[in-house]
């Protein structure tokens, strides 16, 4: 489904992917850790299409497509979706309006009939009830107020109603108590199918605890060192990543 | 400013006075009033922008220009009727066209007990004693060309009273209409407003267009607010997309009074607003909301001076402006707290969005406090829509141009939240994504 292949990416100037090689297939879940500054998330938002990255070399494609050559807003409708690390409040746009157009600005890229507001009502409320999400949220502006909680469920929530075929989860685990982690991991959990890839990016193993990756990678210096199955992610939570530091990429057959 | 010198501008007004049958001509106060605003309009012309009022609106173009005098057929034109509908607004109604009242569009049967409502070209048919002070106002400053030209030339605009204790419900809707007519014309409307003590009133300004012209409109609204009186005033502004529109308000407000103005100025090609107010008794108080939303040439300048002159006085003002292609806004909010105004609270907020790099939005907030134990804050910006909500919004699928129309709609609708008839918040609310950039 997702082919990344020698991924080159540059930000203000300066190389931080280089040269990252992975394939997701439709129902994977995979994990990709490392150390701070490896380029966990510049791969996230190289993926999504954020503006300030520069793709120097390699390529991404997604079901046989180019996904760079992609907006962000195509990427979506084709099926990538990012859980951001800091979703972004936007004061005076409704939660729910905003979630409509979403799902018909993607519904209508895709040559789908839009949803009315009967029908995307009804969808929304069979997904609060698996993401456990109160529909007060609905009523506020998007993330405004949401303590961060609240907003990582809410990417989730989001996640559930637009269906990607690929989720990609920027640090979601990053600062939320054990509760909330557990509340997000039953969410992403909920999500799981045979035709849905995720790319779950951490810091911390604990994510891994609630949701279980079927493979781990770990990212360093922009490259990816090291691949193995969810023991590696328990190996990295004794050991910590120094080891990594010391690997050599080109012996560490770097694809999953 | 010598004949020779003369604008073909100042030229044809006053070719349009010299022939002009204005109503109420004959009263000795009145003719004096007009000629000699008149002849201050034509020794000083049209201000310049040397003038700090006038720095960033050149008028040299204008200047260039000639009006024909008012319209023949203002009585009888065909307009379109709906335009000038607007939901949650089906009360008491005056309609001007091209600045000539229209009983035959107008709603005045009925009217609420206590309130008084005539165009004032009746008004001055029977006893003009009661308008006497509200015109033989003399513009004096040289920036006041336009109330000046008003002053000489109005002959028609609303005379609202509201007697004391009074609480009309239903918002009186004041429509004024542009029409198409064979070419440029000039019109003028002037309005006197009083609600008595403890009276109660909600107004509806509309400037409409039925069909595209390049019309000179010029509105002089002087409102006094009398003790506990409260007015809640709206302003949608759509006049039609080549007219030059100038409205110059007064508000006084006595003790205890409250004043709430939400302005959207959406239409015109060149647009200026000037807005007095004066916060003249102990504990009154105003709100003013305003939204301009520019595109193409458009030029569109809001002056507002509010003036806190007794004790525990309050005002705040929110104000947001959206320019894009080479629109250009500019938005001045003056506040003076006067010697001995103490214990007053001002707060003004203008905030701006450039749509685009040719675009231009200059705004300016000026403090000057006399007064001990004041609150007072303010704050302007201009800035462009934050690349990381644009960026939330397309990664969620929703198209570049969507996402910024959200954003910018966003950024504008806050500003009406607080008024209370919701059909017409949501006419607001609609006019302006309509004039957003493609959504």
């Amino acid at each position: 489904m997702l082919k990344i292949e020698n991924l080159h990416a540059r930000v203000e100037g300066k190389d931080i992917l280089k040269g990252l090689t992975l394939t997701v297939n439709a129902g994977e879940v995979h994990a990709i850790m490392g150390p701070n500054g490896a380029g966990k998330s510049t791969l996230g938002n190289v993926l999504a299409g954020r503006d300030g990255y520069e793709v120097t070399e390699g390529s991404v494609t997604f079901n046989g497509v180019d996904l760079l050559a992609l907006e962000p807003e195509a990427r979506a409708a084709a099926g990538v979706f990012l859980a951001f690390q800091y979703p972004v409040e936007i004061p005076g746009v409704n939660n729910t309006y905003f979630l409509r157009a979403a799902l018909n600005a993607q519904r209508k890229q895709r040559g789908e009939k839009e949803l009315d507001s009967m029908q995307f009502l009804k969808l929304v409320r069979e997904k609060l009830k698996v993401m456990q999400i109160s529909d007060e949220l609905l009523h506020r502006a998007v993330n405004e107020g949401f303590s961060g909680g609240e907003k990582k469920r809410n990417e989730i929530f989001q996640m559930a109603v637009l269906e990607p075929k690929l989720a990609i989860l920027d640090e979601t685990d990053s600062g939320l108590d054990i509760d909330a982690l557990k509340q997000v991991a039953q969410g992403v959990n909920a999500l799981r199918s045979s035709e849905r890839g995720f790319l779950v990016i951490t810091h911390y193993q604990r994510l891994l605890d609630y949701i279980e990756p079927d493979f781990v990678h770990v990212l360093a210096d922009g490259r990816i060192v090291e691949s193995g199955d969810k023991t590696l992610a328990l190996k990295l939570e004794e050991q910590g990543y120094a080891w990594v530091a010391d690997k050599d990429p080109a012996l560490s057959g770097a694809s999953a | 400013m010598s004949e020779a010198q003369r604008t073909p501008f100042v030229e044809s007004l006053l070719e349009a006075a010299a022939q002009a049958q204005l109503p109420g001509s004959g009263i000795g106060w009145l003719d004096a009033a007009r000629r000699e605003n008149l002849d201050a309009f034509a020794a000083a012309g049209l201000p310049d922008t040397r003038m700090e009022a006038w720095k960033y609106t050149a008028l040299r173009a204008l200047g260039q220009r000639r009006f024909a005098p008012g319209d023949v057929q203002a009585a009888t034109r065909a307009v379109d009727e709906a335009a000038c509908a607007l939901p949650g607004v089906d009360g008491p109604a005056l309609v001007f066209v091209n600045g000539v009242f229209r009983a035959d569009l107008s709603r005045l049967d009925n009217l609420p007990a206590g309130l008084g409502l005539l165009p004032l070209s009746l008004a001055l048919q029977g006893d003009a004693e009661p308008l006497r002070f509200a015109l033989s106002r003399h513009y004096r400053e040289g920036g006041d060309a336009f109330a000046r030209l008003n002053a000489a030339l109005a002959g028609d605009g609303l005379v609202l009273r509201l007697a004391a204790h009074t609480k009309v419900t239903e918002p009186v809707h004041l429509v004024m209409i542009g029409a198409a007519a064979d070419g440029a014309l000039a019109w003028h409307v002037r309005h006197i407003i009083e609600l008595g003590e403890g009276s109660a009133l909600s107004l509806v300004e509309h400037h409409v267009a039925s069909g595209e012209q390049q019309h000179l409109g010029t509105q002089v609204a002087d409102v006094v607010l009398r003790k506990g009186a409260q007015l809640r005033h709206v302003t949608l502004q759509n006049a039609s997309s080549g007219s030059t529109l100038v409205r110059h308000g007064s508000v006084q407000l006595d003790e205890d009074a409250q004043a709430t103005l939400y302005v959207l100025e959406l239409g015109g090609a060149l647009v200026r607003h000037d807005l007095h107010a004066t916060l003249a008794g102990d504990r009154a108080r105003m709100e003013t909301r305003g939204v301009f939303v520019l595109h193409d040439r458009q030029h569109v300048d809001t002056q507002m001076a509010l003036r806190h002159q007794a004790l525990n006085t309050a005002s705040e003002s929110i104000w947001r402006g959206v320019a894009d292609q080479r629109s250009r806004g500019v938005f001045r909010g003056a506040i003076v707290v006067a010697e001995g105004a103490d214990g007053s609270d001002a707060s003004l907020s203008s905030k701006n969005l450039l749509l685009s790099g040719q675009a231009e939005i200059d705004t300016k907030p000026e403090l000057e406090i006399y007064a001990d134990e004041v609150k007072a804050a303010h704050g302007a910006t201009v800035g462009q829509l934050d690349e990381r909500s644009l960026f939330y919004l397309r990664s969620r699928g929703i198209p570049l141009a969507e996402a910024r129309a959200m954003l910018t709609a966003a950024f504008c609708r806050a500003v009406f939240e607080s008024l209370d008839n919701d059909a017409l918040r949501e006419h607001l609310d609609q006019q302006l994504m309509a004039h957003l950039p493609s959504a």
